[in-house]
């Protein structure tokens, strides 16, 4: 393939703009390739996020042409409109510099949403026998695989609506240790989801399940915690 | 802050469908109450706003009324079926059934006063 | 919108749906008869159905209508904590106490 690109770049932070390169064109070329091709031969100076570049450590989400993307597996073919990109940093959290947002925002609500695993069992215990096909593990199974690159946040409208809310990430997380038959902390977690801008402010747009770069469905977990607080509240386990 | 999305799907556009007739519905509410509330000053008060209300375009706004009713009514339901039901996909296609129910009613509702 | 208001304006809302089935054949009835203010207040004036009918409508409407509205103000006005949750419940008032109103001028003999 022969030719060139026109790639707009977001360079600067919030009060930045976008910046034009000339990109040559290459096969089975990424968004990513793009980016780290004006990086080495364009602008050393620009910046922006990557790490293992085969889609499994979630660094390198940006706005490709509007749409919150996993640069390192989005191909320029499927995604560039006559030969036009324009890359920016994720939305709905704040710019550093260039395409590099910040992902504080992101993190402290998955350890809102109480987003870790806290264990019910020392090390001297037998191991907990779940059985693969148990409706708690299937829950949990397929919502697991989450690579926390922040594209289902970015493409929230009620994260950008409501900041405080905790969004699809945190909250799928959430779900997927309230379905741990091991977990000990799920009254914190049902509690902390629970809490205004919490679960029971998404709006089922689905946007999250549109862009997941990986095919989960955190509007599906969501509704879950929906239905599990509720039955906690009702029963008095947790309260508002 | 701008209450438009960047990116507007059917099913944004479905929640979108579903705030606004709910708003329109609240701000509508008051009215209705204070019109059937002119009974209390007696019959001949109420009958007179109810003859008012014969001209075509207070019959067409009932008829909106019925359809904002409608669609939010089926689009909750669609909502209360996503929460509480087990996942299903194809929710666009929910949501547009709702909006064509709705239109449906709106529809024979006009038919039926005109 | 916290666990407590989600239970609140689900519950209103599927209670809601058979009341408003109900609703909207009485708008169609009412509408498709022509029906003057006599022919309605003799149905319904003394009508303890009518009042009971109407009188849970109006209680469910107002819940609903006012979590939903604080919802709307959190996400699309700079309104936030008690200042919107004053105003939304100055607003469900409003609703319940006129709508209220409504069911007695119609229903008290």
């Amino acid at each position: 393939m022969a030719g060139t690109l026109e790639v707009s770049l977001w360079r600067g932070g919030a009060d930045g703009r976008y910046v034009g390169y000339e990109v040559p064109m290459r096969d089975s070329q990424t968004v990513l390739d793009v980016v780290t091709w004006v990086q080495r031969n364009a602008d050393a100076t620009l910046s922006y996020r990557f790490a293992c570049r085969v889609g499994m450590c979630g660094s390198c989400a940006m706005t490709v042409n509007g749409r919150p993307r996993w640069t390192c597996r989005t191909h320029v073919s499927k995604v560039a409109s006559d030969g036009k990109l324009k890359v920016g940093p994720l939305e709905n959290l704040p710019v550093i510099k260039d395409l590099a947002a910040d992902m504080r925002p992101f993190f402290e609500k998955w350890q809102q949403a109480q987003g870790r695993f806290a264990p019910s069992k020392t090390r001297t215990d037998p191991i907990e026998r779940i059985s693969p096909d148990s409706p708690a593990r299937l829950a949990a199974n397929a919502a697991i695989e989450c690579i926390n690159c922040g594209v289902c946040y970015a493409a929230c409208d009620t994260v950008r609506w409501n900041p405080d809310y905790l969004g699809p990430a945190a909250l799928n997380r959430a779900w997927t240790l309230v379905n741990d038959v091991r977990d000990a902390a799920n009254v914190e977690r049902l509690t902390a989801v629970a809490a205004d801008s919490g679960c029971h402010a998404c709006h089922s747009h689905q946007s999250c399940q549109e862009h997941c770069p990986v095919a989960l469905n955190p509007t599906a977990s969501i509704a879950g915690l929906k239905r599990k607080t509720a039955q906690a509240y009702l029963r008095g386990e947790i309260k508002p | 802050m701008s209450m438009l999305s960047r990116r507007t799907s059917p099913l944004w556009l479905a929640a979108l469908v579903h705030r606004l007739s709910g708003l329109a519905l609240a701000a509508f509410l008051p009215f209705h109450f204070l019109a059937l509330g002119l009974a209390i000053s007696g019959e001949a008060r109420l009958e007179g706003f109810l003859r008012w209300a014969d001209q075509p375009l207070v019959k067409l706004s009932e008829g909106l009324l019925v359809g904002l009713l409608a669609v939010h009514m089926l689009g909750g339901l669609r909502l209360l079926a996503l929460e509480n039901l087990a996942w299903r996909e194809g929710q666009t296609r929910f949501a547009l059934l709702a909006v064509a129910a709705a239109m449906v009613v709106v529809f024979v509702f006009l038919a039926s006063v005109f | 919108m916290n666990v407590r208001l989600y239970i609140w304006q689900r519950l209103t809302a599927a209670l809601m749906v058979p009341l408003l089935l109900v609703h909207i054949a009485v708008i169609f009835y009412a509408s498709r008869k022509g029906l003057s203010a006599a022919d309605i207040l003799a149905r319904t004036r003394g009508s303890v159905s009518w009042a009971l009918f109407y009188g849970v409508f109006v209680s469910a409407v107002a819940v609903h209508a006012s979590i939903g509205l604080r919802t709307v103000l959190t996400e699309w006005t700079p309104l936030r904590g008690r200042t919107r949750d004053f105003a939304v419940i100055a607003f469900g008032l409003l609703l319940a106490v006129l709508g209220f109103r409504a069911v007695v001028a119609v229903v008290l003999p």
